[in-house]
């Protein structure tokens, strides 16, 4: 780590994002934007932020470029005179407040209608509920026995030790990798039931344009219907500082057909019966 | 005019037979508002250096994946402490620090209007925060929950939290009484013919602030107060299994949060619209909208509070009431902005250090003003909130915002504080290391937030390095310029050119009618109208004859 960092700064610290990381594990590319994301929803909700971001590129570009030329064309040692006269003008200031005003409703109509759509959790195929806990999540396929822990994965989990020695480049999909990750389907509504056990953390993955606090007490809903061709594996993290390990409880999620995650489901009822079956007191977990 | 000498040399007078008594006992009894003003700002530079060291510490760590050299919990202290010292003990008594110096001398009055009160609010602040800074050496160690200090977590920490709350409850008495102190100030001292709507901009923004501090200070003394009792005396204020709601908390906590915002950025504002003017060579543009636009971004400030919350749940109704709310914001920002760009427009500007400050500031907050106005959009915020983005946001709109304004405030009053001109070179080069670096620091963090890098966290997943490796050492180079400010005044303070009395060349205000440096006792026969024409209430717009005054203050022209 301390050679690539030495030849990281051989070429320049301010442009060392422009530089890829010569990784030997599988590690997610460094991106500038926010992800589209694979439902409608997160792409719903990227367009929104595009547009705003368009609209203040726009802005800026206009202000600041007035600013900069008032800078270059009325600097005093270029001879300049103030015209103290110029001190006030009604209708440049009524022109100046209600262009904002119709600039924003136009931000705000498309933003409300995506919100009002985000909280719509009617009409869900499966609901699943989601436990956070201090420090690693807890799923529950709602009317099923199946449940799933999902903590850190072992590599990360010894490389991020203080002084460990490791390098994290080389601990696969460092600090995003879990034990067993959740198990959902592509192409159908799910609806989220997320609480806490202990204190507030925060359910977020941003493929999906997630992010619901997991309150202890209290239960939050939300709702992704993944695009059926998204098969693979999308990662998130706690977003809501929850003490100590905040930052070593990550989320994956693996998006399976719903062919594949039907059988998934039914293998997994059949062994969490079997084992309650056999065991009781794990049944409980 | 003739009245004005009389009055400065009365003053001059006073200062040989009134002088400050020697010592240490001078600092711990003065009641007098320079001293007190004096106290503030080398209080807050204490802080701004102890919040600064933490935050390098911060940056150290993030500098790379993999821990190096905090424990996590450690780390959490950091940023929690961090924040808390930022806040509290940097930019509001910074604020508080000009107010004493300034006020008195831009309305005309004598002294602050309660003097021993004066004494009091400054002096709790050391005790407030020597107690909370020590709680690294507390069982448990510092707090660790977040400066939000949300329950059920904050309830977790060791025995720092009483401590902790304390300190808070301190820091508000001391912001209470300052703020009061500024109102009797303003409302009962004003120089006879100093209207309301001819005070300068900065006496403006701190008669509004003071309003803010006082209705939103005994609200986060409640919700600690709270927590406090939730802790050791059994109640359930924010614990659901007892009945409660940790969701409150934060209605509550955002409630006094929001303001507090504002209370952090409307002087600075203030101080935008008093430097502008001085070195456009013309009178604030559109005064009057400046003074409403303060008072509706404060009175919003009331109605905005969950956008911090959009996460935890609301109904759809609240979501859609706070984003238009929070976007309303953006229209009386979009003003004071407009303005100071036309103060600009037409004038004759010259670029000495406070203008410099005051430039950085009109264009690095409009970016902070950017991301806010992207932060306001309910469904985009689901993906922004507690990610980096918010990070490089709210330190656009507090360190190029409030740090930089307080900088430009003590670089455009320190000669008629001290009688001393400042070292240019100096001067200039503090600037241009802050203003290049800031951004190294604080802009790759947008494309962290946004590439899904959240807050908080001492370590991270490798694709976030090379832009925290950036953000690092754009950290370490703005840090380390800071330590050029103390040195700069230290030899401004003990030598260095002459300062005329008006300073710059046609700056606007009452202060610059004042010898340089100001006496120890200034403004004992309170200026007239007749002197005010001469003086700063240019400011006064509506008044057809502005221009002929701004003239009047302008011979060369």
């Amino acid at each position: 780590m301390i050679r690539k960092l030495k030849s990281k700064f051989a070429v320049g610290g301010l442009c060392a994002g422009a530089l890829s990381l010569v990784a030997p594990a599988a590690q997610a590319a460094w991106t500038l934007n926010m992800t589209p994301g694979i439902s409608k929803m997160s792409r719903a909700i990227y367009s929104l932020h595009m547009l705003m971001f368009w609209w203040c590129v726009g802005i800026a570009i206009a202000i600041f470029g007035v600013m900069i030329y008032s800078m270059m064309k009325f600097r005093k040692s270029s001879g300049a005179v103030a015209d103290t006269n110029f001190t006030h003008s009604t209708k440049i200031e009524v022109l100046w407040t209600v262009i904002p005003v119709l600039i924003l409703i136009s931000m705000a109509v498309p933003a409300a209608s995506v919100l009002v759509q985000t909280e719509d959790v009617t009409n869900s195929d499966l609901t699943i509920r989601v436990t956070g806990y201090q420090w690693k999540w807890g799923y529950q396929y709602v009317g099923t026995d199946v449940m799933i822990n999902s903590t850190l994965a072992r590599p990360s989990n010894l490389a991020r030790e203080l002084g460990s020695g490791i390098d994290p480049n080389t601990v696969p999909n460092y600090l995003l990798e879990v034990d067993h990750p959740l198990v959902v389907p592509a192409g159908v509504k799910v609806r989220l039931l997320i609480t806490g056990q202990d204190v507030i953390h925060s359910w977020w993955v941003p493929a999906l344009a997630i992010k619901k606090d997991a309150i202890p007490g209290f239960i939050n809903e939300a709702w992704f219907d993944i695009d059926a061709d998204q098969i693979g594996l999308f990662r998130g993290q706690c977003a809501e500082l929850c003490g100590r390990d905040h930052g070593f409880m990550p989320i994956v999620i693996d998006v399976r057909s719903k062919a594949d995650f039907d059988k998934w489901l039914k293998d997994e009822q059949a062994k969490a019966k079997q084992a309650a079956a056999q065991t009781p007191a794990t049944g409980a977990t | 005019m003739a009245n004005l000498e009389h009055a400065s040399t009365h003053a001059h007078d006073d200062h040989h037979d009134h002088g400050p008594p020697k010592g240490i006992w001078r600092w711990l009894s003065t009641t007098n508002h320079k001293d007190i003003g004096t106290l503030y700002l080398i209080f807050s530079c204490t802080m701004f250096f102890i919040g600064g060291f933490l935050a390098m510490c911060i940056r150290a760590e993030l500098f790379k994946p993999g821990l190096q050299f905090l424990d996590p919990a450690l780390f959490n202290s950091f940023t929690t402490m961090h924040a808390l010292i930022m806040i509290f003990g940097a930019v509001m008594p910074a604020f508080v620090g000009l107010a004493n110096w300034m006020i008195p001398l831009q309305v005309g009055a004598p002294d602050m209007a309660l003097p021993r009160m004066n004494n009091f609010s400054f002096w709790i602040l050391p005790f407030a925060f020597t107690l909370l800074i020590s709680t690294f050496f507390v069982p448990g160690g510092a707090p660790a929950g977040g400066w939000t200090m949300y329950p059920p977590l904050v309830l977790q920490t060791g025995n720092a939290l009483p401590l902790m709350i304390f300190a808070i409850h301190l820091m508000g008495a001391s912001s209470i009484m300052g703020a009061i102190n500024v109102i009797v100030t303003i409302m009962n001292m004003r120089a006879p013919g100093m209207t309301l709507l001819r005070m300068p901009l900065f006496v403006w923004s701190w008669l509004i602030t003071a309003y803010l501090l006082i209705a939103v200070m005994p609200v986060l003394a409640g919700a600690v107060t709270m927590l406090l009792t939730d802790h050791f005396f059994g109640t359930s204020f924010f614990n659901a299994a007892g009945g409660g709601d940790p969701v409150m908390f934060q209605h509550i906590f955002w409630f006094f949060g929001h303001p507090e915002v504002y209370i952090m950025i409307l002087p600075a504002f203030g101080i935008i619209s008093e430097i502008i003017p001085s070195f456009s060579g013309k009178p604030l543009f559109g005064y009057d909208a400046m003074v409403y636009a303060v008072a509706s971004i404060a009175f919003l400030s009331f109605i905005v509070w969950a956008h911090h919350m959009f996460t935890v749940g609301m109904p759809l109704s609240s979501e859609l009431f706070f984003m238009l709310s929070t976007m309303l914001i953006a229209i009386p920002t979009g003003v004071k902005v407009f303005n100071w760009t036309a103060t600009m427009w037409r004038g004759s500007i010259s670029f000495e250090p406070p203008m410099l400050w005051a430039i950085a500031f009109l264009f690095m907050f409009s970016i902070g003003g950017f991301s806010g106005l992207m932060l306001a959009i309910a469904p985009a915020d689901f993906q922004y909130q507690d990610t980096y983005f918010v990070v490089a946001h709210f330190h656009y709109v507090l360190v190029p915002g409030a740090i930089f304004a307080i900088i430009g405030a003590v670089y455009y009053w320190l000669p008629k504080w001290t009688g001393h001109m400042y070292n240019m070179t100096l001067a200039k080069w503090h600037f241009w290391l802050s203003a290049i670096f800031l951004n190294v620091l604080f802009f790759p963090q947008h494309f962290l937030g946004l590439a899904g890098m959240p807050r908080r966290i001492p370590d991270y997943a490798v694709q976030f390095t090379d832009w925290n490796m950036v953000s690092s050492i754009g950290g370490f180079v703005f840090g380390a310029s800071q330590l050029l400010f103390p040195i700069l005044i230290w030899q401004c303070v003990h030598g260095g050119a002459k300062a005329t009395d008006k300073v710059w060349e046609s700056p606007f205000g009452l202060e610059w009618e004042l010898p340089s440096p100001v006496p120890y006792h200034s403004w004992n026969e309170a200026p007239t109208m007749g002197d005010l024409t001469h003086g700063a209430p240019v400011h006064d717009i509506h008044s057809e004859d502005a221009g002929k005054l701004a003239r009047d203050l302008k011979p060369s022209h």
